[in-house]
């Protein structure tokens, strides 16, 4: 049990106290225990390294720090060597004694644990030489590969709640809202509304009560996306401060109450916000008098109802209020009739990490990084960093953050490191399901909230699906459009059944059986869609599919016109072949699952397209390049 | 600090151009037609709250900004210097798409045919369901079900396009009276209420249930088990009230 903080100058007692015990030269590891990196087996590498040093008594030597998400998920299990800051990739639990002797105690660098550019060939010795983080600019990811996510302390000894402090001794909670007002921080869960505008509201709405929920979502639902979560596991008391300083900036003096809603499929990120908000509790940052002044907060977590339209606000609440998760009109905002039909402030996860950062580091220095001038108006630009998923066929997936404006191809080229396998670039998904495809003309558009909505598609929570020329558009909208047909609530009509007739149009046409005016259908649907749906998942679902009519009719005309996939993804589209390189070698023949491929030894084989389901197996174990797809 | 938001002032709008007085908060579409306009509505009615589901009462609002929006009326609440625009282009463009896919759920319905009929819209683009019900998942019967009757025996399950209005597990549902109020505001007409031999069904619900006769007249006139939730649930009238039907009371 810690002591409980009462007042400003306590916490920085605290912190100093932690600073001045802690030796910066003194070494370390730091191993990622991001999803991505325990599915590389991060968890048995921790293991063997704290038994390996509990072997070497190493105890008072070294510190083992176990961290949320490093973010280059494609290299995982990663581990960084402090206080050189060595940076390995690829680590197992058999390379353990190695750094410890070499690395740690030798202060030498192990070379065939580091990163190799597939490019250029070089070596990364650190963190900062890898082209995937030397292109970043982590400011909400900054000490996610330092803290151990379930130590307040480790927060607040480089500099944690100290935006909090500050706030709460020196600022009125206007001051606080005028900040954050000021700074243009805009939504980053999807809808990129200016956050002081909605604060705003939410603070002069009537709350004859006092009583204002201020909700951080965190049902992060898109497939792919991982960036709330690696926050909430990785630094979930940034999020948490965040929040403390909203309720006070929005709903003090008066009775704030916090919920932060969960996705269900994120046990990790529950437990650790859960033991985040106990240890806030023990240390009076959360709860009664927060460090004793008259401001009273706290925060209690609600697991998702494990439905995807459920990361819409009016569908949250309704689930935190035990109804199913169906949204309603927002012509009355939430801040003003939200949760209960109080005042409501919901917020992302991100947007909220956000906020400690403004405080602490000052409105000039979050409106130098971005795009637009929000001097006038807090829509007039997108300012700050945004975190993406970057995931598909790139080099370099992972978790990247930039600052707003960075371009598509600066993201996907320089921190991706390009197309896997030497393939071109086709097309990219950004904000999830429900975004568009852009294609490689719009490579150098730069990242903001503005243009990527005038090109078709939008910020979304960040997702970015990177795809190659062997990629089917028709196939991709496609997928997109059953996604969300399954996804929907189907409260209203044109979601629900606009989005079914879609998928069947498109299935057809993948089915080789289009028709003449199945375009303008489809138009005119979607456009129905877009306009007169009831929430934000209904009026973005047609994003995939007009996205991709609009940069790639071509492929949806052969679909239509010609019965072909020009990508050769669309099975009733294709056909398998054998061409005379054939060397009658009976693999394929041996492999078919149908038994459609015959031929003697040493002779040329052939295909029985009746018997084909066009499953691919043959061209896979083919070494001659024998079989075609056509 | 708050200032108070003006719900339930009095305010004044445009139709068409035409000013109007409502007050803030008002239902526009129940506002519209009191004022005589016609807005084409099936999950809409005026003893339950709005819901939004059939996207059919759609209208154009033209804000105090000038921003246009296409929105439903229904749920919509009037707010002061909104100008009203009913059947703009767009609107009728989106009005009949939006029946376009209400015939494919429900094709053999003759009050949609009939609806869609008058806005010029016929089927033939769009397959039918060929499962179809003909129910149009509006929502109504469980609203008035729930708001109004207070049984709660049905309910939306399941979600997406598996989405459908049943009992719990499918089964019959012993809080279900049937009343048949369910019955009486299916747009579509597809639940249905068949009485004979003594019995009333609610047909897709599966519930039976015995009916009571009048003293006066000896027909039968309502489920005895709705007339015993009612003497319950009003307390303290005479039990001899229940034996006749309501003229003869």
């Amino acid at each position: 049990m810690r002591a409980r903080l009462t007042s400003p100058q306590a916490l920085e007692k605290l912190r100093a106290e932690l600073t001045a015990r802690r030796d910066p030269k003194k070494p370390a590891l730091s191993v990622c225990a991001g999803t991505g990196c325990v599915a590389y087996g991060a968890l048995k590498l921790a293991d063997a390294v704290r038994e390996e040093v509990r072997k070497r008594g190493l105890e008072d030597r070294l510190e083992v720090r176990i961290n949320g998400c490093h973010g280059f998920c494609e290299r995982g299990p990663l581990v960084l060597c402090h206080p050189h800051g060595f940076f390995y990739q690829r680590v197992q639990p058999s390379d353990v004694g190695e750094i410890l002797e070499q690395s740690t105690l030798g202060g030498k660098p192990i070379e065939r644990l580091q990163y190799v550019d597939p490019v250029t060939g070089a070596r990364a010795v650190r963190q900062e030489d890898v082209g995937f983080y030397k292109h970043q600019m982590r400011v909400l990811l900054e000490y996610n590969g330092w803290i151990d996510p379930t130590s307040i302390e480790d927060y607040i000894a480089v500099g944690g709640y100290a935006a909090l402090a500050k706030a709460l001794s020196t600022m009125k909670p206007e001051e606080v809202l005028d900040a954050i007002y000021r700074s243009g921080l805009r939504g980053r869960g999807g809808g990129g509304f200016p956050a002081g505008v909605k604060w705003k509201e939410c603070r002069h709405a009537p709350a004859p009560d006092g009583v204002r929920y201020i909700i951080a979502n965190g049902d992060e639902g898109d497939p792919g996306a991982f960036m709330d979560r690696s926050l909430m596991e990785g630094n979930p008391h940034l999020v948490i401060e965040g929040m403390i300083l909203g309720a006070y900036a929005i709903a003090h003096p008066g009775h704030p109450v916090g919920y932060i809603y969960v996705r269900n499929e994120y046990p990790l990120a529950v437990e650790r916000l859960g033991l985040a908000l106990q240890t806030a509790r023990e240390l009076g940052l959360l709860g009664e008098q927060i460090l004793g002044t008259d401001f009273s907060f706290d925060i209690q977590i609600n697991r998702g109802g494990g439905a995807f339209v459920c990361g819409e606000s009016t569908a949250l609440m309704a689930s935190i209020e035990g109804f199913v998760g169906e949204p309603r009109a927002k012509h009355i905002h939430t801040a003003v009739q939200g949760l209960y039909n109080k005042p409501t402030n919901l917020n992302n996860v991100e947007t909220w990490a956000n906020v400690p950062l403004i405080l602490a580091r000052g409105v000039d220095w979050f409106t130098s990084i971005g795009t637009g001038d929000v001097s006038r108006d807090p829509w007039g630009g997108s300012k700050g960093t945004k975190i993406f998923a970057l995931v598909g066929k790139v080099n370099n997936t992972g978790l990247v953050e930039v600052p707003m404006g960075k371009t598509l191809r600066e993201i996907i080229f320089d921190i991706g490191g390009g197309i896997r396998d030497g393939k071109q670039f086709k097309a990219v998904q950004t904000g999830g399901p429900s975004g568009g495809c852009l294609p490689a003309s719009h490579l150098d558009m730069p990242v903001d909230f503005d243009r990527l909505t005038e090109a078709g598609s939008m910020m979304g929570s960040g997702g970015m699906i990177v795809m190659d020329d062997s990629t089917c558009m028709v196939d991709v909208a496609r997928y997109f459009l059953h996604f969300l047909a399954d996804e929907s609530c189907g409260k209203c009509v044109t979601c629900r059944e606009g989005l079914k007739h879609l998928c069947r149009i498109v299935d057809r046409i993948c089915a080789g059986q289009g028709r003449e005016g199945d375009l303008e259908l489809l138009d005119e649907i979607s456009l129905t869609v877009e306009k007169a749906s009831l929430c934000a998942l209904g009026q973005t679902a047609p994003n995939p599919l007009r996205s991709t009519m609009r940069y790639f009719q071509d492929e949806y005309v052969a679909h239509i016109r010609d019965r072909k996939c020009p990508a050769k993804v669309c099975k009733a589209l294709i056909t398998f072949g054998i061409n005379d390189k054939c060397t009658g070698c009976m693999v394929c023949a041996r492999n078919c699952p149908t038994g459609a491929i015959t031929g003697e030894r040493k002779k040329l084989h052939v295909i029985d397209q009746q018997k084909c389901i066009k499953c691919g197996v043959c061209q896979e174990v083919c070494k001659f390049d024998a079989v075609d797809v056509a | 600090m708050s200032e108070q938001h003006p719900f339930g002032a009095p305010v004044t709008f445009q139709v068409e151009g035409r000013p109007y007085e409502a007050h803030y908060g008002d239902g526009l579409l129940e506002t519209l037609r009191k004022y005589g306009y016609e807005v084409p509505s099936l999950c809409h009615h005026e003893a339950v709250s709005p819901y939004g589901a059939c996207r059919l009462c759609l209208v154009e609002v033209v804000d105090k900004r000038g921003r246009r929006k296409i929105t439903t009326s229904c749920n919509f609440p009037v707010q002061p210097g909104i100008d009203v625009r009913l059947d703009t282009p767009d609107v009728v463009r989106h009005r009949r798409v939006v029946l376009e896919l209400l015939l494919a759920m429900a094709p053999r319905s003759p009050e949609l045919q009939a609806l869609a009929a008058e806005h010029g819209v016929t089927t033939g683009r769009l397959e039918p369901d060929e499962t179809a019900e003909d129910c149009i998942l509006c929502g109504l019967c469980e609203r008035v079900c729930r708001e109004v009757v207070g049984a709660n025996a049905i309910a939306m399950s399941a979600r997406g396009t598996a989405k459908k209005m049943t009992t719990p597990y499918d089964a019959e549902n012993p809080a279900c009276i049937a009343c048949g109020a369910c019955v009486y505001v299916c747009p579509t007409k597809c639940i249905g209420l068949e009485e004979a031999d003594g019995q009333r069904t609610i047909v897709r619900w599966g519930r039976t249930l015995p009916l009571a006769v009048c003293e006066q007249t000896g027909r039968a006139f309502t489920p005895r088990f709705l007339l015993e939730h009612y003497a319950q649930e009003l307390g303290g009238l005479d039990e001899k009230v229940f034996r006749k039907a309501p003229p003869y009371r």
